[in-house]
C-alpha cells in the first residue's frame, strides 16, 4: 500500500482535474463509465505486472488480444450457444500462450523480450493465416454483454475488474507472490532456498496470458471485432505498470500500483479528450507525460535511494 | 590468428549465423528446385539486397544502441517522419536534395540526442524512454499527415532503384553504413567504449569513461541510421509516407535482426557482422517464401520461430562454454 | 606522497567518516584495518575519487587536490583494485588493461602498442600463463587479479589501493599476490592494503592504521603492535573470547556419505553427527563449495551413497532437513530489495512450511539488531545480513546445516555472534559443517577438520590441529 501512494496521488489529481471540467464524472454513472473504459487495460496491466516483477517482459499480449478476438468472432459466428465454449477456449489459449512463453524463457534461457517478440510475430501471422487475412464472423450478444452490459447500473467489466484486482492482490500476498518477487530480485538466491523459479515464472507468464484473454473478452464486446483491437496494447500495459513505479528488471513494485498506473493512463486519455487536444496530438502528450512521470519517479525520494553495488557500506 | 582455436571461434554466434545463412541458402536452393524454379537468380539476389537494405541500415544503428546496453523503439516512427521531411523539402526539385538530406540527418541526430539524454540524464529505462519518444513522433505524424506527401525528384530515386552491375545502390549504401559501423566498433576508442559501457557500466565508469556520453552518442548514431533508412525509403516510394516505418515493423524487426546476429540483448557482446548475417538470413527466408509463393502470414510465423530458436541456440552454447 | 587531513563524509545525514588523517609515503605498504562499517570502504572511495569528501583536504606531493571523478584520481597516479574485479569478461586482457585510455595512432586505436605494453608488464610481474589477447572470461580469479594489477601499473600508478585483495584467492594464490606487492614496493609504488586478515597485514605492511566507527584510532609501524593489540584497537575486546567452547558431546549420525562423487568430487566418505561442527578446509578449487552444494542437492552427487538419501535437487535437500548458508550472500543468499521478513521466510514459503509467526523470535535469537522485520535487507550490515540468512534456515529447524564461509565480509563483533550461534545450534543437536578459508576460524570452531584436495578427502584432523598440519594436507602436491 505504501509503495502505491505516489501513483495513487497522481491518479487522484487527474481524476479531480477531469471532474473539474466534467462534473458528470463525479456521479456514479459517469465514474462507472470511466471504470468500464479502463477495465481492459487495468486487467492487462495486472497480468503484465506479474511478468515484469519476475524480471521479464511480455510483448505478446497485444497480438494475443487481437488473436483471441479474431478467433472468438470466427468460431462464434453469431451463434449464441457457442458463447461459453468459446470463452473457455479463449482462456485455455491465453494460458497456453503464457505457458509457451514461460517454458521457452526459463527452460531454453532465451531472453523473454525475444521470446515474446517471436510469439507476437507467430500469433499475428498464424491468426491471419487461419482467418484468411481479415477478421470474419461475428460475436454473439452473450459474448458482447461482458464488454457492454452490466448488472443493474454496474457494468460487468467493472465487476470483472474488481474480481481480477482482488485476486491479483491476494496472489501477491500469498506465497506465490512473495516467492515470485524474490525470484525477480535474485533468481539464484531464490533457487538456493528451494523456490521453484522456473515454475513461478511460467505461472507469471500464464497469468499474463490469462489477463490477455479476459481483456480480449471485454474488448471484443466493447470495441468490436477488428484486426487492430489489440494493437500496441503490450506497450500500453508495460507503460502502465512502469507508471505505477514498478521497476523493469524485477523485484520491486506493487500490483496495486501497477493497476493504478493503468487507471492513470486511462484518466490521462480522458483528460486529453476533455481538454480538446486532438486525437492525433494525444500520442505526443502521452509520450511526454510518460517520460516525465517515469523520470520523476526515478529522481524522487532521494532519502530512500536504491543501494547499488558497493553502496551497502555507505548506507550502513 | 589471435591464438583462439578454430573450433572455439566457430562457436561464436557470428560464425553460427553465417553458417546458418549458408545452410538456409542451400535449403532454399533445394526447395525451389523441387518446386521447379531457380533459386538465386540475378533477379532474386537483387531482390534480397533491395529488401535487406532499409532494414539492414536500421539494424546496424540498432546494433550500436544494443551493444551499449540500450535499445531504440522509436526508429520506426522516425523513419516515417524522415521520409516525409525528405520528400517535402525536396518537393521534386533536384536542387533541394542536399538541404533535404542535411535536414533529415540533423533531425534524426536531434531525436537520437533526445533519446540519449532522456535515458542518461532523466534516468528513464531505454524501453520506456524510446517508447515515449516514439509516441511523441507518432502524434506529430498523425497531426500533420493523412497520407503520402512531398515528392522525390527522379535523380534521387537512383538511390532506391539503380544498380551498378548486379549490386543495387541501396545495397552499397547499406554496406557502406555497415563498414563504417564495423570500423567504428573495432578500431576507434568510441567503439571500445561502447563495448565497455554495454558490458558493465560500473566498470566503464570507474575506468574514467563518461558513460552517459557514450550512450547518447550511440543513440544519435542509431537515429541517424534510421534517418538514412528514411531517405532510402522515400527515394523508393517517390514520396514520404507516414506509415512506411511502422508498416515495415522496423522497430522490433531491427532488434530481432540484431539478436539473430548473436549480439546480446543485454549489451557488450556481439557486433555488426552478425547483424548483417541476421538481416540477410531474414531476407533469404523472405525470398524463399516468395519464390515458393507461400502465404505471407506463414513468413511471420516462421520468422518468429527462427528468431527464438536462434537465440536459444546461442544461450545453449554460452552455457556449454562456461560450464 | 598522499596526505589526507581531517577528512569527513556523511551519507544522507549519517556520519560515516570524521576527522581522518592519513599519510602514505612512496614505496610503503600501508595497511588499513577496522570492522565492517568502520569506514574503510568509504575512505578508499574518497581516495579514488568515487565520493567527494564533505570536509578536509587531500594533498598529493604537497599539492592540494580534489577529485570530481575516478579519472582525476587516476591522473594523479592513484589506482584501485576492488574486491569485486572491474573487468569486462568479453574483452581481451589488453583491452581491459587500457580501458578508457586506449592508445591512439592517427585517430585509430593502436592495438599493437596496447598489446605490447601489456605483454611487457605481464613479463615484469613474471606472469607467463596468459597473454594480452586472451579473453578475460577464460582466466582464473587469480589471473584476473594479475590483470587488475597490470592495469594499475599501466597508468604508472604511484599509489595502488587494494580492497580485500586476498578475499577471492586460495592460499597458494595469495603467495602470488605477496610477490606482486613485493614488486610494486621495489618500483617505489605505495600500496594501501585493506584486509580483514591480520596475518597478511603483519606479513606485508610497513605501517598499519586502525579505523573504528568512522574515526582513525591510531597509526603504528607494524613492528610496534601485536595482533592482539590490533584486535583490541578495532573492537575493544580480547582475543581470548573469540571462539565459544567446544562441544560437550556428539550424538547420532545425521548424514553419511560413502564413495560419493560428481564432476568435481570423488570418493567422499563423510559423516555429519548431531552436536558436532565439522570444519572443511582446502584450497580454492579443491571442491569445498562443491561438497556443500552436492550434499544440499544444488549440484547433486551422481555416484556413491548418501544416507538417509541422495538429494537430486535443492528441494529434495530441504526436504531431508538440510540447509545451506552460501558463500556469496549478495549473489546467492539475499534478495536485497525485499524486507528482512520476506527474506527470512523465503524457505518456509518455498516449501510450504506453515509456521510464519515464529520468525520474530528467530530474528531475536540470531541477535539481529535492531530486529526490524520491515527493513530492506540491502540496508543492513554484512553481519546482520548473514543473521537473516541464518534465521531463514532456522525456520525449517534443519537437521543438518552447511555453512560456506559463514563470516566472510562480516565485522569482528558479528563474527563472534555468528560463531556463538553456530555452537548453540550444534549443542541443540544440529549437525553442522563449516567451510572456511580462514584457518584460525576453522581451528577455533571445529570439532573435527576434513581437508579436501582435488575433489577428494586428503585427510581428517581432530580438534585443534596446527595451521601447518592443515596446510600440509591441503597442498601436498605443491610441496612435493
Amino acid at each position: 500500500m505504501k509503495r502505491a501512494l505516489p501513483i495513487l496521488a497522481v491518479l487522484v489529481v487527474l481524476l479531480a482535474a477531469i471532474a473539474f471540467v466534467n462534473p458528470f464524472f463525479l456521479e456514479p454513472a459517469g465514474f462507472l463509465a470511466f471504470a468500464k473504459r479502463a477495465a481492459p487495460l487495468v486487467i492487462l496491466a495486472a497480468g503484465q505486472y506479474f511478468v515484469i516483477v519476475s524480471g521479464e517482459f511480455d510483448l505478446s499480449v497485444g497480438s494475443l488480444v487481437t488473436a483471441e478476438v479474431v478467433i472468438a468472432a470466427r468460431l462464434i459466428d453469431g451463434e449464441e450457444p457457442a458463447t461459453w465454449p468459446v470463452i473457455a477456449l479463449l482462456i485455455v489459449i491465453g494460458l497456453l500462450v503464457g505457458l509457451v512463453n514461460g517454458v521457452v524463457t526459463t527452460k531454453l534461457r532465451v531472453p523473454s523480450f525475444i521470446v515474446t517478440l517471436g510469439m507476437l510475430l507467430v500469433l499475428s501471422g498464424a491468426v491471419f493465416l487461419w482467418s484468411g487475412g481479415a477478421p470474419r464472423g461475428a460475436l454473439s450478444e452473450g459474448f458482447r454483454a461482458f464488454g457492454r452490459g452490466g448488472l443493474g447500473p454496474v457494468p460487468w467489466s467493472v465487476l470483472i475488474l474488481l474480481a481480477v484486482g482482488a485476486a491479483a492482490i491476494w496472489l501477491m500476498r500469498a506465497d506465490f507472490g512473495k516467492t515470485l518477487m524474490v525470484a525477480g530480485d535474485n533468481e539464484r538466491a531464490a533457487a538456493l532456498s528451494g523456490v521453484r523459479v522456473h515454475r513461478v515464472k511460467i505461472f507469471a507468464f500464464m497469468l499474463s496470458g490469462l489477463a490477455a484473454a479476459v481483456t480480449a473478452i471485454l474488448l471484443g464486446g466493447f470495441a468490436g471485432v477488428s484486426a487492430q483491437v489489440g494493437q500496441g496494447l503490450e506497450f500500453s500495459a508495460i507503460t502502465a505498470v512502469v507508471l505505477g513505479g514498478v521497476v523493469l528488471g524485477g523485484g520491486r513494485g506493487s500490483v496495486l500500483a501497477a493497476m493504478a498506473g493503468a487507471f492513470t493512463l486511462e484518466a490521462l486519455f480522458t483528460l486529453l479528450n476533455l481538454y480538446g487536444i486532438s486525437g492525433a496530438l494525444e500520442f505526443t502528450v502521452q509520450g511526454v507525460i510518460i517520460i516525465v512521470a517515469v523520470a520523476a519517479g526515478a529522481v524522487r525520494l532521494p532519502w530512500k535511494f536504491t543501494p547499488r553495488k558497493g553502496d551497502a557500506h555507505a548506507a550502513s | 590468428m589471435n591464438g583462439i582455436p578454430v573450433a572455439a571461434r566457430l562457436r561464436e554466434p557470428t560464425q553460427v549465423v553465417f553458417l546458418a545463412l549458408l545452410g538456409l541458402i542451400a535449403l532454399g536452393w533445394v526447395l525451389v528446385a523441387l518446386d521447379g524454379g531457380q533459386f538465386l537468380t540475378m533477379e532474386s539476389v537483387v531482390g534480397i539486397q533491395q529488401r535487406s537494405a532499409a532494414l539492414g541500415i536500421v539494424a546496424v544503428g540498432q546494433t550500436l544502441a544494443i551493444l551499449a546496453g540500450s535499445l531504440d523503439l522509436s526508429v520506426a516512427y522516425l523513419i516515417s517522419l524522415t521520409s516525409l521531411v525528405a520528400a517535402e523539402i525536396m518537393a521534386g526539385q533536384d536542387g533541394n536534395i542536399v538541404p533535404a538530406v542535411a535536414a533529415v540527418l540533423a533531425l534524426s541526430a536531434l531525436v537520437g540526442l533526445v533519446n540519449g539524454l532522456v535515458i542518461t540524464r532523466l534516468r528513464v529505462h531505454a524501453f520506456i524512454a524510446t517508447l515515449g519518444v516514439a509516441l511523441i513522433i507518432r502524434g506529430i505524424l498523425d497531426h500533420l499527415y493523412d497520407g503520402p506527401a512531398g515528392k522525390v525528384p527522379e535523380s534521387f530515386q537512383v538511390l532506391g532503384y539503380s544498380r551498378i552491375g548486379p549490386v543495387p545502390v541501396s545495397a552499397l549504401l547499406w554496406a557502406g553504413v555497415a563498414v563504417v559501423a564495423w570500423f567504428l566498433l573495432s578500431r576507434t576508442r568510441l567503439g571500445y567504449r561502447i563495448y565497455a559501457v554495454g558490458g558493465n557500466e560500473e566498470v566503464a565508469r570507474l575506468s574514467g569513461i563518461r558513460t552517459g556520453r557514450i550512450v547518447v552518442l550511440t543513440h544519435v548514431l542509431c537515429s541517424v541510421c534510421a534517418g538514412v533508412a528514411g531517405l532510402l525509403l522515400a527515394s523508393r516510394l517517390g514520396a514520404g509516407a507516414p506509415t512506411v516505418g511502422t508498416d515495415g515493423g522496423y522497430d522490433l524487426e531491427s532488434i530481432a535482426a540484431v539478436v539473430l546476429g548473436g549480439t546480446a540483448l543485454a549489451g557488450g557482446k556481439g557486433g555488426v557482422a552478425g547483424t548483417v548475417g541476421g538481416v540477410l538470413l531474414l531476407a533469404v527466408l523472405d525470398t524463399i517464401f516468395n519464390q515458393l509463393e507461400v502465404n505471407s502470414f506463414v513468413k511471420d510465423v516462421v520468422r518468429g520461430v527462427v528468431i527464438v530458436i536462434a537465440v536459444a541456440v546461442y544461450a545453449r552454447r554460452t552455457k556449454g562454454r562456461s560450464a | 606522497m598522499l596526505s589526507m587531513r581531517g577528512i569527513g563524509k556523511s551519507f544522507l545525514g549519517v556520519r560515516v567518516l570524521s576527522g581522518i588523517d592519513l599519510d602514505v609515503t612512496a614505496g610503503e605498504v600501508h595497511a588499513v584495518v577496522g570492522e565492517n562499517g568502520a569506514g574503510k570502504s568509504t575512505l578508499m572511495k574518497i581516495i579514488c575519487g568515487v565520493h567527494a569528501p564533505d570536509e578536509g583536504t587531500i594533498e598529493i606531493d604537497g599539492r592540494p587536490t580534489s577529485f570530481g571523478h575516478p579519472l582525476d584520481a587516476q591522473r594523479s597516479g592513484i589506482a584501485i583494485i576492488y574486491q569485486e574485479f572491474n573487468l569486462l569478461p568479453e574483452r581481451t586482457v589488453a583491452e581491459n588493461v587500457f580501458l578508457g585510455r586506449e592508445p591512439v595512432r592517427r585517430g585509430l586505436v593502436d592495438r599493437t602498442a596496447m598489446e605490447q605494453a601489456t605483454e611487457r608488464l605481464l613479463d615484469e610481474l613474471g606472469e607467463g600463463s596468459f597473454g594480452p589477447r586472451e579473453a578475460v572470461k577464460r582466466l582464473s580469479v587469480a589471473q584476473q587479479q594479475v590483470v587488475e594489477i597490470v592495469k594499475a601499473l599501466s597508468v604508472n600508478a604511484r599509489l595502488v589501493v587494494m580492497d580485500e585483495p586476498s578475499a577471492a584467492l586460495a592460499e597458494h594464490e595469495v603467495e602470488l599476490l605477496y610477490r606482486l606487492i613485493g614488486r610494486l614496493r621495489e618500483r617505489g609504488v605505495a600500496v594501501l592494503y585493506i584486509s580483514h586478515r591480520l596475518r597478511e597485514v603483519f606479513d606485508l605492511a610497513d605501517r598499519v592504521t586502525v579505523l573504528k566507527d568512522g574515526s582513525r584510532v591510531t597509526t603504528h609501524p607494524i613492528g610496534e603492535v601485536t595482533s592482539d593489540e590490533l584486535i583490541r584497537l578495532m573492537v575493544g575486546r580480547d582475543l581470548g573470547t573469540y571462539f565459544p567452547p567446544r562441544s560437550s558431546g556428539v550424538g547420532e549420525t545425521r548424514l553419511s556419505l560413502r564413495g560419493a562423487g560428481n564432476h568435481k568430487l570423488r570418493g567422499i566418505d563423510l559423516e555429519l553427527r548431531s552436536g558436532e561442527i565439522v570444519g572443511v578446509a582446502g584450497l580454492q578449487g579443491s571442491g569445498r563449495s562443491e561438497l556443500a552444494k552436492a550434499i544440499f542437492g544444488a549440484e547433486p552427487f551422481t555416484e556413491g551413497e548418501m544416507t538417509p538419501s541422495r538429494p537430486r535437487s535443492v528441494r529434495e535437500g530441504v526436504a531431508l532437513g538440510i540447509g545451506l548458508v552460501t558463500e556469496d550472500r549478495k549473489a546467492e543468499g539475499l534478495a536485497l530489495h525485499q524486507s528482512v521478513r520476506d527474506n527470512a521466510l523465503l524457505v518456509a514459503r518455498a516449501v510450504g512450511g506453515k509456521d510464519r509467526d515464529g520468525v520474530h523470535d528467530l530474528l531475536e535469537r540470531v541477535r539481529l539488531s535492531p530486529p526490524r522485520q520491515d527493513q530492506e535487507v540491502g540496508y543492513l550490515s554484512g553481519g546482520n545480513q548473514q543473521k537473516v540468512v541464518l534465521a531463514r534456515w532456522m525456520t525449517m529447524a534443519p537437521r543438518v546445516l552447511l555453512f560456506d564461509e559463514p563470516t566472510r565480509g562480516v565485522d569482528v563483533g558479528a563474527k563472534a555472534a555468528i560463531h556463538d550461534l553456530m555452537r548453540e545450534l550444534a549443542n541443540d543437536g544440529m549437525a553442522i559443517m563449516m567451510i572456511s578459508s580462514e584457518l584460525p576460524e576453522l581451528i577455533g570452531m571445529s570439532d573435527r577438520i576434513v581437508v579436501l584436495r582435488d575433489g577428494r578427502i586428503a585427510g581428517t584432523l581432530p580438534a585443534g590441529p596446527s595451521e601447518e598440519a592443515i596446510m600440509r594436507l591441503a597442498a601436498a602436491e605443491v610441496v612435493s
